[in-house]
């Protein structure tokens, strides 16, 4: 505990990046397996990880849940991790040109976007189309996040011209003003509609269908645990990986 | 009278150049890792434009704003006795303590169009202040007035109150005494405390980015556009935050130059 206090105290000082999470051993000697992964496995990961956990006494699973971006420039800036799992491919790609990757990411998971409205549908919105009404208050992601991305992508595939009157700096801050009943419709992803259980309501649309969100998970080079990274990796891809996945709103690629 | 010593008094030059390193150090790789061969084409960008233009106005705005309703607070608390004074003043410096993302959720909780009040002007006048270049101010204000205020009430509790009570023995009303004796005299803590607050409304990013959203050329205040710079090309966050930087400085340095020599 001590060490790992001054570990993070150093960390701070050279590299405020940096999450202070992977100590590949802990005090009682077991072997800790540290996961880098988007904010939007958060649920499912943490099951998984439980059941890692418990075939495998002695082993501990870190997890570290950020936004895409942000753990990839972590893991570009040295941060210690064994496996990093994204959001899309694009924010996978910027860790493997830097060479930061022991194998060739494979795709685990598929998300989709739907259109998230406060309960009981205030403004009656149907579908896309209905986002580019000027009376209709939307909450969009901004483009440089993959939700945002993804949101161009649809509606430049459906030609539908969407004026949001917020640009939100990741998907949750975008449903929680959903639920707060801020704005009358977001777009966000449908694992993000089903964490949020009774307090939205998700609406499907074809369009999405044009911007899928795929999932890839790599080892990451240099990791402390490769053996286990790899252990984790045969989880996911698994049936019952899929199926705690597909629990959350996840779809099989 | 100074005190001479022979011996440098390295017992407390080493932490002190220690502490003066970890504040410059950061600033010093901003410098190092600036893209100075594209700084032009990225600093003539409309959207850096709008952002910059949009921070100035509204950190001037909140200040403003924090000036008319901070000085009469300071003023009650430093020379009234209003019953749970001690609890009023402890009230005021909340939003020093927490972390402006949640003074930015109670915002939205409170003035949002759903929220307690907001629920009210949505419903009677069809408006909904969230998301709007006023949000922005408004967050501002709520971070930034209590360091507006507790700057103005030490002022106003140092300031030699004979002058007042002279003022009020030759005839003058309390209006007259308050902006002709006490306001001049209390004036460079007043001005510290406009600058220290206009300074951290420049710099706000929780309370903004909850409560008003953001949105190009409408909420995008320059933090916000740091962040969200950062999340694609480090490049343009670095150079958006050495404009924040520089304006910053600017205007700091002629405030002091002119006004403000107790900061």
């Amino acid at each position: 505990m001590g060490s790992r206090a001054v570990v993070c105290a150093a960390g701070a000082l050279l590299l405020p990046l940096a999450a202070c999470a992977a100590v590949s051993e802990d005090s009682a000697g077991g072997k800790v397996l540290t996961v880098f992964a988007a904010a939007s496995l958060t649920e499912p990961f943490q099951t998984l990880g439980a059941r890692f956990e418990g075939d495998r006494p002695g082993t501990r699973v870190e997890f570290n849940f950020a936004g895409s971006s942000a753990l990839a420039h972590q893991i570009n800036e040295g941060a210690p991790a064994d496996v990093f799992a994204s959001a899309d491919r694009r924010t996978m790609d910027a860790v493997a040109d830097e060479g930061h990757l022991a194998d060739e990411p494979s795709v685990f998971a598929r998300n989709r976007l739907e259109i998230a409205v406060p309960p009981g549908n205030p403004a009656d919105v149907t579908g896309l189309a209905d986002l580019a009404d000027a009376d209709t208050a939307v909450a969009l992601c901004a483009r440089e996040v993959p939700c945002g991305a993804a949101a161009e992508a649809v509606m430049a595939a459906a030609d539908v011209a969407v004026t949001p009157v917020t640009e939100e700096e990741d998907v949750r801050a975008a449903l929680t003003k959903v639920r707060l009943n801020e704005v009358d419709a977001a777009l966000v992803y449908r694992t993000d509609v089903r964490s949020a259980g009774e307090d939205v309501e998700g609406i499907a649309f074809d369009e999405a269908a044009a911007a899928p969100n795929d999932y890839p998970i790599a080892v990451v080079a240099g990791a402390s645990e490769p053996g286990l990274a790899a252990e984790w990796v045969e989880l996911l891809v698994s049936q019952e990986g899929a199926e705690v996945l597909g629990d959350a709103g996840f779809t099989e690629v | 009278m100074r005190v001479k010593s022979g011996r440098f008094p390295w017992l407390l030059a080493v932490p002190a150049l220690v502490g003066l390193l970890f504040l410059v150090l950061p600033f010093a790789g901003l410098l190092i890792r600036t893209p100075w061969s594209t700084i032009g084409t990225r600093l003539l960008l409309p959207e850096v434009r709008d952002a910059l233009l949009l921070s100035l106005a509204t950190a001037t705005a909140a200040t403003a704003l924090a000036l008319c309703f901070g000085v009469p607070l300071a003023w009650l608390l430093a020379r009234t006795d209003i019953p749970g004074r001690r609890l009023v003043r402890a009230l005021v410096t909340v939003p020093l303590v927490i972390p402006p993302v949640v003074g930015g959720v109670a915002l939205l909780l409170v003035l949002g169009r759903g929220g307690v009040v907001g629920r009210y002007l949505y419903d009677w006048f069809g408006f909904s202040l969230p998301f709007t270049p006023a949000a922005v101010v408004v967050a501002q204000v709520f971070v930034a007035m209590p360091f507006l205020v507790i700057s103005v009430e030490g002022a106003l509790r140092g300031a030699d109150r004979r002058y007042e009570e002279a003022a009020a023995t030759l005839g003058a009303t309390r209006a007259v005494i308050f902006l002709r004796v006490t306001m001049p005299m209390v004036a460079p803590g007043v001005v510290a405390g406009a600058v220290l607050a206009w300074a951290r409304a420049l710099g706000e990013f929780g309370a903004t980015i909850t409560f008003a959203g953001n949105f190009p050329g409408r909420t995008q205040t320059m933090p916000l556009a740091v962040y969200l710079a950062m999340q694609e090309s480090p490049e343009s966050a670095v150079v958006l935050s050495l404009v924040l930087l520089l304006v910053s400085l600017a205007v700091l340095v002629g405030l002091r130059d002119r006004w403000v020599g107790a900061l």
